[in-house]
């Protein structure tokens, strides 16, 4: 009852954001206590978006739950695709082509520099600068048209398939694809210029949301969260998949804690995300873009888990099996719902016109938290 | 002292405002770099294997090349399509299974070109037709196969 008239026992203020709100992108309900302007709690309420995903994949065969979880990190929706085609290989115990395993890194590491810059925008948003947003979406528009081209659908592929991918490249994806790195590369400035130089920007990303090392542990924080408290948490790099372990490419880690060192490991990524695409768009293999594979797919009686990273942060894909021709139970570690959890954490104490800039950095996608 | 960082921190600022001014004023100042589009006027130029809808093509003899085996229905993980099959007497005298009617339901199609991937016989294609909104949603519910047509010769 208190809680309708805006103010608890303590005298606190109660006030919701969401679950339409701007800032939350999507539909994000959070609950917060004030003293004044000091948030004391932040509470997420979560379901607005539930729509029981992981029951829907049980009565699905192998070969169609993977169009579904496109619908989970819809931002990163190859990877997505990517850690359940892997599980259902693990499963089946089969070879990948190397031109299919080429293609599925370039195309995700495409998705999270894609994915980098709608954030990039949408933080910029958040804190009050619009013209950024148009600017990381030139670019975002450029990997749109290039999966179009190939993939035939600008969000949610449906890509990649157990044993390969569905398609083979486009004639033009290497053309287009070295078109695009060289323009970024000319535009980058601009990002600089835009925002990381602003001082606005710094002062108010600086030292908000603090977040120690401990604690993003204990969160289970990973992705650009937990790497910018100096967790090391790449599984691209700790636990490589496909040929992730054959590239040249650098962790990026913060030890900030903050909103700041985020945001910075965030931008460092999409650099290094262009390095892993230069090194490879020369050098795709020739050969079959797709494993053969039964008409049915059937998982052998057990327990499978693979892993993933997304632009997020970790995605685990576990599939029970009881050697049938859809799986028992379908479970998906996402990295959304591991680093809203640290919301409260990092907030507690701070301003409340500092918590969009703390949920922007967390990068946070709704579907990937509800599933 | 802390009036010289007040005064360094304001002439930061407006020193970094604008330089991301000067951005936005290139931008503004050169038309040719603007990207955006007039929709309706300017129509995209779609990639060619844009997923937009699925269809079956026939050829000048109202011919198509389904033969109603329904891999595409048991592909289909949302149950948008529905093959409706017939006997069919050929001129041997042989009863022959072949489609009746083709029904897609465009409501429910995700575009996830999996019933594309599973037709043996290359009958179903995706379309780039994307403007897809009706005034009445009856008019999703579509007949694939063209009245009167029949299954190409030689395709079992």
């Amino acid at each position: 009852m208190l809680e309708e008239l805006g103010t608890n026992d303590q005298g606190d203020m109660i006030i919701n954001i969401g679950p339409q709100h701007p800032s939350t992108h999507g539909v994000l309900h959070l609950v917060i206590t004030l003293n004044g302007e000091t948030i004391k709690k932040v509470e997420p309420h979560l379901g607005y978006i539930h729509r029981s995903i992981e029951k829907m994949c049980e009565s699905l065969s192998y070969r169609q739950f993977i169009y579904v979880t496109s619908r989970m990190d819809y931002l990163s929706s190859h990877i997505n695709n990517h850690g359940c085609a892997l599980c259902v290989e693990k499963g089946l115990q089969i070879e990948i082509p190397a031109r299919a395993q080429v293609i599925r890194v370039l195309m995700d590491e495409l998705t999270r520099l894609a994915s980098h810059l709608l954030w990039w925008g949408a933080l910029a948003m958040d804190l009050g600068a619009f013209t950024p947003f148009f600017y990381s979406f030139r670019e975002r528009e450029m990997i749109n048209e290039l999966m179009e081209d190939t993939c035939g659908a600008r969000l949610t592929m449906n890509y990649i398939v157990p044993g390969g991918v569905m398609m083979d490249l486009h004639p033009d994806f290497q053309r287009k694809v070295k078109e695009f790195l060289r323009l970024f590369k000319s535009k980058i400035h601009e990002y600089d210029d835009l925002v990381t130089g602003n001082i606005i920007f710094q002062n108010r990303t600086k030292g908000v949301g603090y977040i120690s090392r401990e604690d993003a542990i204990s969160y289970g924080c990973t992705g650009p969260t937990g790497r910018g408290s100096g967790l090391s948490c790449d599984i691209r790099k700790l636990y490589p998949y496909e040929i992730y372990d054959q590239l040249q490419f650098d962790e990026v880690i913060e030890t900030g804690g903050d909103s700041w060192a985020r945001y910075k490991v965030r931008v460092g990524e999409m650099v290094q995300s262009m390095r892993i695409i230069e090194q490879l768009i020369d050098n795709i293999p020739e050969g079959e873009f797709q494993a053969k594979t039964k008409a049915v797919l059937k998982l052998p009686k057990g327990d499978f888990y693979t892993r993933v990273e997304t632009a997020r942060g970790e995605l685990g894909v576990y599939i029970v099996s009881e050697g049938g021709s859809t799986p028992y139970r379908i479970k998906f570690r996402s990295p959304g719902f591991s680093n809203l959890s640290a919301l409260d954490h990092m907030s507690r104490g701070g301003k409340i016109g500092d918590l969009m800039a703390t949920m922007g950095t967390l990068d946070l996608v709704i579907p990937d938290i509800d599933r | 002292m802390f009036l010289k960082e007040y005064f360094k921190t304001i002439y930061l600022t407006i020193r970094s405002l604008l330089k991301g001014m000067k951005t936005t004023g290139y931008y503004f100042t050169h038309q040719k770099e603007i990207i955006t589009e007039q929709y309706p006027e300017v129509r995209p130029v779609l990639a060619e294997r844009f997923k937009g809808e699925v269809i079956m093509p026939h050829n000048e003899a109202n011919e198509h090349s389904c033969t109603g085996c329904q891999a595409c229905e048991i592909a289909c993980p949302n149950g948008t399509i529905k093959i409706v099959t017939k006997n069919e007497i050929n001129a041997e005298g042989k009863k022959k299974k072949a489609i009746d009617t083709f029904v897609y339901h465009l409501e429910l199609c995700t575009m996830c070109n999996l019933c594309v991937v599973a037709c043996p016989s290359d009958a179903i294609v995706m379309a780039n037709n994307y403007e897809h909104s009706v005034f009445d949603r009856r008019e999703f519910t579509k007949v694939l196969n063209k009245p009167g047509s029949k299954i190409m010769e030689g395709i079992e």
